[in-house]
């Protein structure tokens, strides 16, 4: 990011401080230009998250009174079997989330990162399947993946034998199959995350260690690792983040099934919410999945603030 | 950086004259079938979604087509009723764009330009909501709707994105803001402009390409999400494309190629938006990564 800051108005000049802030114009301008957009994301996103956390409390169904019933909703949370089996697929998607991409998106980059004609074709073609909803890509890969679908019949015709692989139908593959079709999908991000990374390489600290006669694995691994360092951070925890919200390949491609063996939270959430009426339940579920998503938000404005410090 | 570019490929070039070229080869040599690869499952829905359904049956999905059937995209686009899809799409997008960029233009200018109590933390409050997993908004959201009687319209649509997007657009936007020289408020000041109009003269002429660059990406978000549409739209004639190809999907059983012409059909606007604008879709991506 450019370092040029702009120079803060201090609006609290001394003299005016004197004056209460509600009849003081000067200081009051930055909020007037706040109101509007702060309240409209107040009451769509921040108060709707705090109502959350008290509706996991209740028991509300849609129908009988909604009553306070306590730590209820987490104690039932914490015996279910689906919580944990969502838990540990949504474990999956992360590990599969903040390692495969990386690495590709990383190889594709430094094979990118060149003037030779064409790479902006590549680039764009990697990234394509980033461009189309992942309702579109949920119904090609279902297909792709159909017993007699194109993944099986390539087999076939590379030679292999015998039954079709049920690749959403068996329960140890299922979850598997669907991250593939994620990370279809998010390759081409991470990788467009670091050529832009590798844009604030230093290529003049890279030709000097050559020079010097280092080796192009050395002076990558010395010179160039070291400085992707800080975009590499922002990609994990973006990918964890979208890691935990994996829902609508779910949702598509199997609704969390076979026997719930490919659920995630965010999908035991919305069935729990939205087809069960356990309300309170659901909320429980989101409140987790929330708590879990705050400690990589946190970890991130954590990073940001140390950025902020340096203007 | 043009000069170190080429100062680096003289050096090399004199040192590995002889094996430029090899390599060259070879680099196209690995990333031509990697990429035809990669977009297998691309290809091989436009060869599906011409096909006939006798066609696809008899000769499996990994065959060349015998049959050229067009009329695939006509029966999609108006018994899968995507023209209407399509329309509602467009519809929700359009205003919750306006909505997110404009609101978030204003906080941003005033988290870039002043100091003053509890800036930061309204600017982290923006940036965490807008990482937040969208269940923890989900039942109040969908309640909030119902209150307002905005449930089952496009309005709950349009709303809720034009205000959960401000969140990610104040981020990118003020980031930008502050690389604006402070310079040219200066001299607004002295000529005696109000902050408003420093505003609308000054800093959004000057935000432009932050701006585009922020549409590019949103327009694609919204239109492409699935998610909020299931919860707060129920009547089939107002689905945007996601929800209504999700029950052409169920229409359509075994018809993967009225399926498949409509997802074609579907993500024509995003891809020609990225197509087109793919400089300004790139940058907002990575403005948005902090970087």
């Amino acid at each position: 990011m450019a370092e040029t800051t702009l120079p803060t108005r201090h609006t609290g000049v001394s003299g005016s401080t004197h004056k209460p802030l509600w009849r003081d114009a000067h200081r009051l301008t930055p909020y007037v230009f706040l109101i509007l957009p702060v309240t409209l994301y107040s009451i769509w996103v921040i108060g709707p998250m705090f109502y959350s956390v008290w509706m996991s409390f209740t028991n509300s169904d849609g129908v009988t009174r909604q009553e306070f019933i306590g730590l209820d909703n987490y104690q039932r949370l914490f015996q279910d079997d689906i919580f944990w089996t969502s838990f540990f697929n949504n474990i999956k998607w992360l590990v599969s989330f903040i390692t495969i991409p990386i690495v590709a998106g990383l190889g594709l980059a430094l094979l990118l990162n060149n003037d030779l004609p064409g790479t902006r074709f590549f680039k764009a073609g990697f990234f394509s399947p980033m461009v189309v909803s992942s309702v579109v890509i949920g119904v090609i890969w279902s297909w792709m993946y159909q017993p007699f679908g194109l993944i099986n019949e390539m087999l076939a015709a590379l030679g292999r034998d015998g039954m079709p692989i049920g690749f959403l139908a068996d329960p140890d593959l299922v979850t598997w199959s669907i991250i593939g079709a994620a990370l279809w999908r998010q390759v081409g991000y991470v990788m467009l995350l670091y050529l832009a990374g590798l844009k604030n390489v230093d290529k003049t600290l890279v030709e000097a260690s050559r020079v010097d006669g280092a080796s192009s694995l050395r002076s990558f691994r010395d010179i160039v690792l070291p400085m992707l360092q800080p975009v590499t951070v922002i990609i994990v925890v973006i990918s964890i983040i979208d890691a935990l919200r994996s829902f609508d390949l779910v949702n598509i491609m199997t609704r969390g099934g076979p026997y719930n063996q490919s659920n995630v939270l965010a999908q035991m959430m919305y069935i729990e919410a939205f087809q069960n009426y356990n309300m309170g339940y659901g909320a429980a579920i989101a409140v987790v999945l929330a708590l879990i998503s705050i400690v990589f938000i946190f970890a991130y404005l954590r990073h940001m603030l140390k950025d902020e410090m340096e203007f | 950086m043009a000069t170190t570019t080429a100062h680096l490929d003289t050096g090399e070039y004199r040192k590995k004259r002889n094996w430029r070229p090899i390599r060259i080869a070879f680099y196209y040599l690995f990333l031509v079938p990697l990429l035809l690869i990669w977009l297998i499952p691309i290809f091989m829905t436009f060869l599906t979604a011409v096909r006939s359904l006798d066609d696809i049956t008899l000769n499996g999905p990994f065959s060349w087509p015998t049959s050229f059937e067009l009329q695939n995209f006509s029966q999609a686009w108006t018994q899968g009723g995507l023209n209407r899809y399509m329309l509602n799409s467009f519809i929700i997008t359009i205003p919750a764009l306006v909505i997110c960029l404009s609101l978030s233009s204003l906080a941003a200018f005033s988290l870039a330009r002043f100091r003053f109590k509890g800036n930061l933390i309204i600017y982290f409050t923006f940036v965490g909501g807008s990482l937040l997993p969208f269940q923890i908004l989900m039942l109040p959201v969908y309640r909030l709707a119902n209150t307002l009687n905005l449930y089952d319209t496009y309005w709950a649509l349009i709303i809720f994105h034009g205000a959960f997007q401000i969140g990610f657009c104040t981020f990118v936007l003020r980031n930008f803001m502050r690389t604006i020289p402070g310079e040219i408020f200066d001299a607004a000041r002295i000529d005696g402009a109000s902050e408003f109009r420093i505003y609308r003269q000054h800093v959004v002429p000057l935000s432009l390409p932050a701006i585009a660059a922020l549409a590019t990406l949103e327009f694609t978000w919204i239109f492409n999400d699935y998610l909020w549409a299931l919860i707060l739209v129920q009547r089939d004639e107002l689905k945007p494309v996601t929800t209504g190809l999700a029950s052409l999907q169920g229409e359509f059983i075994r018809a993967y190629n009225i399926q498949f012409a409509g997802t074609l059909i579907a993500v024509v606007p995003t891809v020609l938006l990225f197509v087109f604008l793919q400089r300004y879709f790139i940058q907002g991506l990575t403005m948005g990564s902090g970087k």
